[in-house]
């Protein structure tokens, strides 16, 4: 091979491998921040608006390289039927990846379950994702750094610094984050940061048919979903614990937790 | 799979990314630490407080404590899904994380365990620098002489001024020790204590009730393996078994059936005399927990509950509480204690203290995070693959093996059961 032609393919090489991991990285935070200081990411789920097809779960784990039949997922959807007498009953089969096409109620080692129409009262679901915290509990007990939050408020995990001890699987007071089975590091929804700090929206609010879940900007106040943030009754999950979540939530109720 | 599926069995309604994470290697974690933490104290006693008759038991107690260090990060580490990764914690440590000083606080004490068998065993190591040096030495003993002549750090003075010093270097660092001993395993408490998200865990209370239940373990452990050693010294010793006398067929020792003491009863009554103290403590503390939740009775209590009355009650109320406690403890009391009752109820202790640790890391998980739904941990007995050895019975029995195997070569160097009346 002449010099010429080694440098040359050299250089595609390198620019290659360059763009192929530039697409896993994510970005500089402090970069995205300079271009814009005034933004703060937040989340809304319009629990009114769901209705259990998961294709937002579907989609977050095609989107996220999250193996599609395993047990984890980043973001998923609860079910919620309460009846007359006062019982509740919850379930979340796979996630809700595949939508909730069937009456009956999956309550793992207890079997299914089946309520009759006419004792429920009331049935809805509710979707979940990370929270991305003020003060997210993750970010402190993680002993290596390796979870951090970005300036402009998202939670991040750093892959390869993390050394895979579960202390913020343990921490995180809503249960969002697991250990990815394929590089066995903890991991959890990134709210797609590598596409909301290129202008687009999360795969899942994306993927929502029903315009149930939908990405802000908590800074901007003239941004239309901060608007319904500020001036319709929103609630957060688990305010108890101190973390200030800022996904919030329209229509939340006692028995969601 | 993912991680924690296999060894989880879930009821009702539980989140899709709960599953059991920390499973029986984060329980031998703090059970390993408490019998470091515990061990360190016992030899205190001795140096601290001037128990002459712990004197035996207190040099044991040290070398002990000495080979269990290490396994006591050894669990951290086996758990980790990025093990290769450990030392990061090192290099990067955040701050705000109660396992990140963890390091830190581990090589302290490793670092004031280590300088106090230096003064104990120094005169021990001049001593056998000369008997070595001056004797045609044959198997192990250059190595022994190498080893002693690093280790002895060019310190041959063995005057009697510097035979004081050293005796008052050992009761300071003993007396440093034990803060950082029951700090090192206050920590651990710490570390669960701390997580606000978990209804069980969440108690200021847990590092103290972690530090007592680490002493009476660390003293217990202490009993029954002296005890066990002494038998098992003397029988091989008759019968010339020399494989189970490390200090004899390293040539550390030369022993004679005269010259092998015997265990004494007052020193086992003695030592079971403080795990009778500390078990009042620890148990008062633990009680004193479950009644507060029930007292008070906030919103976890309904979950908290269910676990401690009815899915966990025989783990917690029939082993932990009635055999693991209450048994024991009215063994150790009944009057007439023969070093054979106090080594069975050690025994006893021992296991008490382990099932408390697993109830309170398997028994924390076991609920889910929405109090809606259980999780249970079936510990994975048979290995298919490295991930059940190591969170399985393999892994468990590993970790509780390797202190011994330390110790066996340990005593080769520093013989645990020497008997020097002018030594300290
Ligand atoms: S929801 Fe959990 S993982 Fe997400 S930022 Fe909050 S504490 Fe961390
Ligand atoms: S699992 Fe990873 S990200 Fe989580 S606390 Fe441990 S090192 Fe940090």
């Amino acid at each position: 091979m002449k010099r010429r032609d080694f440098i040359k393919s050299t250089a595609v090489f390198v620019s290659g491998a360059a763009v192929s991991t530039s697409a896993l990285v994510m970005l500089d935070p402090q970069e995205v921040l300079a271009e814009n200081p005034e933004l703060r990411w937040g989340f809304l789920v319009d629990t009114l608006k769901c209705v259990g097809c998961g294709m937002c779960v579907k989609a977050c784990k095609l989107e996220n390289d999250i193996p599609y039949d395993a047990n984890v997922t980043r973001t998923w959807v609860e079910r919620y039927v309460m009846t007359r007498d006062g019982e509740v009953f919850k379930d979340c089969p796979k996630g809700a990846r595949d939508g909730y096409t069937s009456k009956l109620i999956d309550e793992n080692a207890s079997g299914m379950k089946l309520v009759s129409d006419k004792d429920i009262t009331q049935a809805f679901f509710v979707p979940k994702l990370c929270n991305h915290c003020e003060l997210p509990a993750c970010v402190q007990v993680c002993p290596v750094g390796a979870t951090y939050g970005t300036k402009d408020g998202v939670v991040l995990i750093d892959r390869t610094w993390c050394i895979g001890c579960g202390y913020c699987i343990m921490a995180c007071p809503y249960g969002v984050r697991f250990f990815h089975p394929v590089v066995h590091t903890a991991d959890k929804c990134t709210l797609c940061y590598h596409r909301i700090s290129n202008g687009g929206n999360t795969a899942c609010a994306q993927a929502c048919p029903f315009g149930a879940r939908k990405l802000a900007n908590l800074r901007d106040h003239k941004d239309p979903v901060t608007k319904i943030i500020m001036t319709q009754r929103v609630g957060v999950l688990r305010p108890e614990y101190g973390t200030k979540p800022q996904c919030y939530y329209i229509g939340l109720n006692e028995e969601v937790r | 799979m993912v991680h924690g599926e296999v060894w989880t069995i879930k009821d009702l309604f539980v989140l899709p990314n709960e599953y059991i994470y920390w499973a029986i290697q984060i329980v031998l974690y703090p059970y390993m630490t408490g019998l470091v933490a515990g061990a360190f104290v016992l030899s205190s006693l001795y140096h601290v407080f001037a128990v002459e008759k712990l004197k035996e038991i207190a040099r044991f107690a040290l070398v002990f404590s000495f080979a269990l260090l290490p396994v006591a990060m050894m669990p951290l580490l086996l758990h980790l899904q990025q093990p290769l990764r450990g030392i990061n914690v090192m290099m990067t440590p955040h701050f705000t994380s109660a396992i990140s000083a963890f390091g830190i606080v581990f090589m302290t004490y490793g670092c004031i365990v280590a300088s106090e068998i230096w003064f104990v065993y120094r005169k021990f190591i001049v001593q056998s620098i000369h008997r070595l040096g001056n004797k045609q030495r044959k198997g192990v003993e250059g190595l022994l002489l190498m080893i002693y002549k690093v280790i002895s750090l060019g310190a041959m003075d063995l005057s009697p001024e510097a035979l004081e010093a050293d005796h008052k270097a050992t009761k300071v660092l003993a007396g440093i020790g034990i803060p950082v001993a029951c700090f090192l395993h206050g920590y651990a408490g710490f570390i669960f204590g701390s997580v606000k998200a978990n209804a069980l865990w969440m108690t200021p209370l847990m590092p103290v009730i972690f530090i007592m239940s680490a002493i009476v373990s660390g003293i217990a452990l202490c009993i029954v393996c002296y005890a066990l050693f002494m038998w098992l010294r003397r029988w091989a010793l008759a019968r010339g078994k020399n494989y189970f006398l490390p200090d004899q067929l390293a040539g550390t020792m030369n022993l004679s059936v005269e010259e092998m003491h015997e265990m004494h009863d007052y020193e086992t009554t003695l030592t079971a005399k403080y795990l009778r103290i500390f078990m009042i403590l620890a148990i008062t503390l633990e009680l004193l927990d479950i009644i507060f939740r029930g007292y008070t009775a906030v919103k976890s209590w309904d979950i908290v509950r269910e676990v401690i009355y009815e899915r966990d009650f025989v783990k917690i109320f029939v082993f932990q509480y009635g055999i693991g406690n209450a048994l024991p403890f009215v063994m150790l009391l009944l009057p007439g204690l023969t070093t054979r009752r106090a080594c069975l109820a050690s025994v006893l202790v021992l296991f008490g203290v382990f099932m408390m640790r697993w109830n309170v890391v398997i028994g924390g998980q076991s609920f889910s995070l929405t109090f809606d739904g259980f999780m249970d941990y079936v510990m994975p007995i048979i290995p298919h693959n490295l991930e059940t050895f190591k969170e399985g019975l393999g892994g468990a029995l590993l970790v509780a093996a390797t202190p011994f195997v330390i110790f066996y070569f340990l005593n080769m160097i520093f013989p645990a059961f020497y008997n020097d009346d002018e030594a300290h």
